[in-house]
C-alpha cells in the first residue's frame, strides 16, 4: 500500500507536473498582452523627396505572434503548394512567394479592408494576407469548384471583391495603371482609402508604369506603388534590366522610399507612413527590398541565374519567418516549444484545407459559358459542330 | 530519250539533283517518325497513311538511288522544278504526293508498301541520313545558322541570352554570338519590339521573341501601324525584314491570359506574313525562310509542339513562306489545319480511316497570305471542306479562310464550309473545361461524318 501510495503520490505529482506543462502548452498559442514594445527596423529607411519615417516601430505581443502565425501559414502554403505542382495537381504556372511573406503580412497590418490591393501573378500569400481561406487557395489552384474564381481563373487570377482585393494578373506590369484606377474611383467617391499597386523589378521597366504614375501625380490620387524588388525578372538580375536600379527614385517627381522588404515591422511602419502620405499628398512609390527563394514560377529551377550560396546566404540571414521568431523569444513572449507548436498547427491547417480541396469536385462543362458577359446578354454559343445551341451565354 | 533528257538535266542541275533526291528520300521517312512521336504518343500509324509513305518507301529501300526507281518519280518532280525555277533545293511539301495522281504507277509502288515497309522500320536510324532532333532544337538550329550565315540578324527578348530562352529556342546562342546579337531586353514589349522594327528599317535583320504571343498585344501598335504599313507608306523605301515569333495557343492550364491565339488579332495588317509550323522540319524551314524574307513575317509557334521529334536533312533547306502542307491526301473532304490541330486532325483521321472514310489533311502553315492554289487543287477534287482551328470561331483564321474559299471555289463546294474553332471563351483553368474550350479529335470525326452524309 505504501508502494501504492508512492506510486500514485509520485504519479499524482507526475500528473500534475504534466499539467502543469500542459497547461502552458494550452495557454492560447496567440497572446493577448498587448503591452506595447519598442522594436528598431532591420535598417534605417532611405528616402527620395519626403521626410524619412521613424526606424523605431511600436508593436506588441500580440500583433508579433500574429504576424508569426501567418507567415508561417503562408510559408507552408506555398511549399505544399510546390509539392502539389510537383505531383501535377496543380498544373500550368505557378509563381510561389516564399520569401516575401513579410510583405503581405506588414502591409495587410498597416491598412484596412477599405484600402484595395492589386498585385500580379506573385497572389496566393496575398490572397491569404486579405482574408482568403486556404480552401479557396487550394482549390483554385487545383482548378475546383470551391476555387475563388470558381476554377476558371488559376494561380494567376485570385480575386477578393469584398475585402477589396483586386488580382492576380497575368501580364506583367498591366495591374499598375489598374492599381491608378481604382485609386481614382477612390478619389472620385472621396473613401479616405487607399490604393496599393504592388509590382515587381521586372515590371518596373514597363512603359505603362510610368504613364500611370504620370497621372496619378497630376490628378494627386491616392496610389501608394509598391515594388517588390526581389532583384530577379524571371531569369534576369536587376541590374541587366534597369539603367537605375533604385526603383523607389524612378518616380523622379513622385517621392519614394526604400524598406527592407524582409522585416515585417518596417514593411508595416512603411505602409502607415504612404497610407497617411497618399491621402494628404498624393503617389509615393515604395521599394521593398525582398527575396524568393524559388525560381520565378514552378517551371524555373532558380539556380541558373544566381548561386544556392546566395539563396542559403539570404535565408540564413534575412528570412522574415526567423526574424520574427527570434524576436519574440528574445522579448520573451512565446517559448521556443510553442512556436513549434504554431507551426505545427499551420501544418495541418494546410493539410487540411488540401485533402478538402481534392475531394472538391471539378467546375462543370456548362461553367464553360458563364461569366463570359454580365447577365442578361443572351448571347447564342454553339458547339464545335455550330448545329446545336449548345448554350446561351447568361 | 529520257536517258538524253535525263543526262541534260543532270548536267544542269546536278548537286541540286542530288541534294533534291535525298531531300525527298529523307522526306519519306517523316511522316513515319513524326507520327511514332508525335504528341500524341503511343499511337501507331495508320495504315493509310503508309499508303503514301510506302510509295516512298520503296524508294527508300535502295538507298543506292538507282536511276531505274528513281525515273519513275522523276518526272512529276522536274516538271515542278522546272516550272519552279528553282535556283536551290526548295522543298515543295507536296512534291511526294504528285505520286497519286499518277494512278497505275501509284498503285504498283502502294502494293509494295506493306513488304518493304517492315524492311525500312527495321532498319537502324543510324543508317537513315540527317539527325532527330526536337522542334525547339530544329527552330534553334534554324536561328543559328542563319545567324552564322548573315551578321544582319540578331535576336530580341526576354531571357534570351544568358538564361536560354524560356523554352530553350535561343540556347547557347548567347555564348557563341555575344551579347549585342542576342540581347536580353527589360519587360518592355512595346518598346522593344518598336526598336526591333527601327533596326529593321535600317536593314539589320532583328528576330523578335514574345515570351508567350499573349505578351506581344503590348506591342500592337508597333506591329501593326510600323511593322505593316511602313513599307507602304514610305513608298517602298523602307523594307522591315522582321521575325516576329513566339509560342502561343491553349497550353496545359496555363490561364486565360495566357492561352491567347493571336493570329485572329493580327490577321488583318496588311504588309505583314503569318507562318504557323507545326514539325521540326516546317519550324526550322519557316524560320530560315521568315529571316530571309523582306517582309515582316510573324511566326506562330505553339507551347505544346516544342517537344516533338522528327528526322530532318542535314543540309541547308528552306520551307517556302506561301505554301501549305500536305499532310494527308485523300478523296473524301479536305480537312484544313494548321499547328496543334494537325495532330488533333491526324488523331481524328487514323478514326475516319477505320470508318472508311479517306480525309486529304492540309496543314496550311501560311496564315497570311493563304495558299489558295493548293487548297483550290483540294477543294475542286474532293468538293468538301472542313477547317480545323485552335482559334475562336468569332473573326479566327478560320473564318477568314471560309470567307476566301467560298468566294473563289463556290461552284466547286457540294456541302457548306464546316469550321471547327474554339469556343468564344476565356481559356478556364481548370483542366477539363479546358479540354472543352478546344477542338477535340471526336468532334472532328462527328464532323467528318455529317459532312460526308
Amino acid at each position: 500500500m505504501a508502494l501504492s501510495q508512492l506510486l500514485s503520490s509520485s504519479s499524482r505529482s507526475g500528473n500534475r507536473l504534466k499539467s502543469l506543462s500542459s497547461a502552458i502548452s494550452l495557454r492560447h498559442p496567440i497572446s493577448t498582452d498587448t503591452t506595447p514594445i519598442t522594436v528598431e527596423t532591420s535598417v534605417p529607411f532611405t528616402s527620395h523627396q519626403c521626410e524619412v519615417p521613424s526606424r523605431t516601430v511600436q508593436t506588441n505581443a500580440k500583433e508579433l505572434l500574429t504576424f508569426f502565425r501567418d507567415m508561417a501559414l503562408m510559408r507552408r502554403m506555398e511549399i505544399a503548394a510546390d509539392s502539389l505542382y510537383k505531383a501535377k495537381l496543380i498544373r500550368g504556372f505557378c509563381h510561389l512567394y516564399d520569401g516575401q511573406e513579410a510583405v503581405a503580412v506588414g502591409m495587410e497590418a498597416a491598412i484596412t479592408k477599405k484600402d484595395s490591393i492589386i498585385t500580379a501573378y506573385r497572389d496566393h500569400c496575398t490572397f491569404i494576407a486579405r482574408g482568403g481561406t486556404l480552401l479557396e487557395v487550394f482549390a483554385e489552384l487545383m482548378g475546383r469548384q470551391a476555387g475563388c474564381s470558381r476554377g476558371k481563373g488559376g494561380s494567376m487570377h485570385f480575386y477578393k471583391k469584398d475585402s477589396n482585393f483586386y488580382g492576380g494578373h497575368g501580364i506583367v506590369g498591366a495591374q499598375v495603371p489598374l492599381g491608378c484606377g481604382l485609386a481614382f474611383a477612390q478619389k472620385y467617391c472621396k473613401d479616405e482609402a487607399v490604393t496599393f499597386a504592388l509590382y515587381g523589378d521586372g515590371a518596373a521597366n514597363q512603359g505603362q508604369l510610368f504613364e500611370a504614375l504620370n497621372i496619378s501625380a497630376l490628378w494627386d490620387l491616392p496610389a501608394i506603388l509598391v515594388c517588390e524588388n526581389n532583384h530577379y525578372g524571371m531569369g534576369t538580375a536587376e541590374w541587366r534590366a534597369a539603367k537605375s536600379p533604385a526603383y523607389y527614385k524612378r518616380g523622379d517627381y513622385v517621392p519614394g522610399l526604400k524598406v527592407d522588404g524582409m522585416d515585417v515591422l518596417a514593411v508595416k511602419q512603411a505602409c502607415t507612413f504612404a497610407k497617411e502620405h497618399a491621402l494628404k499628398n498624393g503617389p509615393i512609390i515604395l521599394e521593398m527590398d525582398t527575396y524568393r527563394y524559388h525560381g520565378h514560377s514552378m517551371s524555373d529551377p532558380g539556380s541558373t541565374y544566381r548561386t544556392r550560396d546566395e539563396i542559403t546566404g539570404v535565408r540564413q540571414e534575412r528570412d522574415p519567418v526567423e526574424r520574427i521568431r527570434k524576436l519574440i523569444l528574445s522579448h520573451d513572449l512565446a517559448t521556443e516549444k510553442e512556436l513549434k507548436d504554431t507551426e505545427k498547427e499551420v501544418r495541418k491547417e494546410v493539410d487540411d484545407a488540401i485533402a478538402q480541396a481534392k475531394e472538391n469536385p471539378v467546375p462543370d462543362s456548362s461553367e464553360l459559358f458563364t461569366n463570359v458577359y454580365a447577365k442578361g446578354l443572351g448571347v447564342e454559343s454553339f458547339g464545335a459542330d455550330r448545329k446545336e445551341v449548345r448554350a446561351t451565354l447568361p | 530519250m529520257s536517258l538524253k533528257f535525263f543526262a541534260h538535266f543532270l548536267f544542269i542541275f546536278q548537286v541540286y539533283i542530288s541534294v533534291f533526291l535525298l531531300i525527298i528520300h529523307l522526306q519519306f521517312h517523316f511522316f513515319e517518325i513524326a507520327f511514332l512521336f508525335y504528341f500524341f504518343a503511343g499511337a501507331k500509324p495508320m495504315a493509310a497513311i503508309f499508303q503514301g509513305v510506302g510509295a516512298a518507301a520503296t524508294l527508300s529501300s535502295s538507298p543506292s538511288n538507282s536511276f531505274d526507281s528513281n525515273n519513275s518519280v522523276f518526272s512529276p518532280l522536274t516538271s515542278f522544278s522546272v516550272r519552279r525555277g528553282a535556283s536551290f533545293a526548295v522543298v515543295r511539301s507536296d512534291g511526294i504526293l504528285n505520286l497519286n495522281p499518277k494512278g497505275r504507277r501509284a498503285q504498283q509502288l502502294i502494293s509494295n508498301a506493306v513488304a518493304t515497309k517492315a524492311d525500312s522500320a527495321a532498319s537502324s536510324s543510324s543508317s537513315k541520313p540527317g539527325h532527330e532532333l526536337l522542334l525547339f532544337e530544329a527552330l534553334q538550329e534554324g536561328l543559328e545558322e542563319e545567324m552564322d550565315r548573315d551578321p544582319r540578324v540578331c535576336v530580341m527578348g526576354e531571357d534570351v541570352g544568358h538564361y536560354g530562352g524560356s523554352y530553350k529556342v535561343t540556347k547557347g546562342l548567347a555564348e557563341k554570338f555575344g551579347d549585342l546579337r542576342v540581347l536580353d531586353t527589360p519587360i518592355a514589349e512595346n518598346s522593344f519590339t518598336g526598336m526591333g522594327i527601327g533596326a529593321a528599317m535600317t536593314g539589320l535583320r532583328p528576330v523578335v521573341e514574345g515570351m508567350n504571343m499573349g505578351f506581344l498585344l503590348l506591342a500592337f501598335n508597333q506591329i501593326s501601324n510600323n511593322c505593316g504599313m511602313l513599307h507602304y507608306t514610305s513608298g517602298g523605301q523602307f523594307t522591315i525584314p522582321i521575325v516576329i515569333r513566339g509560342p502561343g495557343g491553349v497550353g496545359r492550364q496555363l490561364g486565360a491570359e495566357h492561352s491567347q491565339r493571336l493570329e485572329s488579332y493580327f490577321q488583318s495588317i496588311p504588309g505583314i506574313q503569318m507562318v504557323a509550323c507545326s514539325t521540326p522540319y516546317n519550324a526550322k524551314g519557316l524560320m530560315k525562310a521568315a529571316i530571309r524574307s523582306e517582309n515582316p513575317v510573324i511566326l506562330f509557334e505553339h507551347v505544346l509542339l516544342y517537344n516533338l521529334k522528327e528526322r530532318i536533312p542535314d543540309e541547308d533547306y528552306i520551307c517556302n513562306l506561301e505554301e501549305a502542307e500536305m499532310v494527308r491526301p485523300g478523296e473524301h473532304v479536305t480537312i484544313l489545319t494548321y499547328s496543334r490541330m494537325r495532330y488533333h486532325v491526324m488523331q481524328a483521321a487514323k478514326t475516319l480511316v477505320n470508318k472508311g472514310y479517306d480525309p486529304e489533311v492540309i496543314d496550311i502553315r501560311s496564315l497570311k497570305p493563304f495558299d489558295l492554289y493548293t487548297i483550290g487543287n483540294s477543294v475542286k477534287k474532293t468538293h468538301r471542306v472542313l477547317i480545323v482551328e485552335e482559334c475562336m470561331r468569332t473573326g479566327g483564321i478560320g473564318a477568314s479562310l471560309t470567307a476566301a474559299i467560298t468566294e473563289n471555289f463556290n461552284d466547286y463546294l457540294d456541302a457548306p464550309i464546316m469550321c471547327l474553332s474554339s469556343q468564344d471563351v476565356p481559356t478556364p483553368y481548370a483542366g477539363t473545361l479546358e479540354e472543352v474550350t478546344v477542338v477535340q479529335p471526336a468532334q472532328i470525326v462527328t464532323a467528318v461524318e455529317q459532312l460526308c452524309q
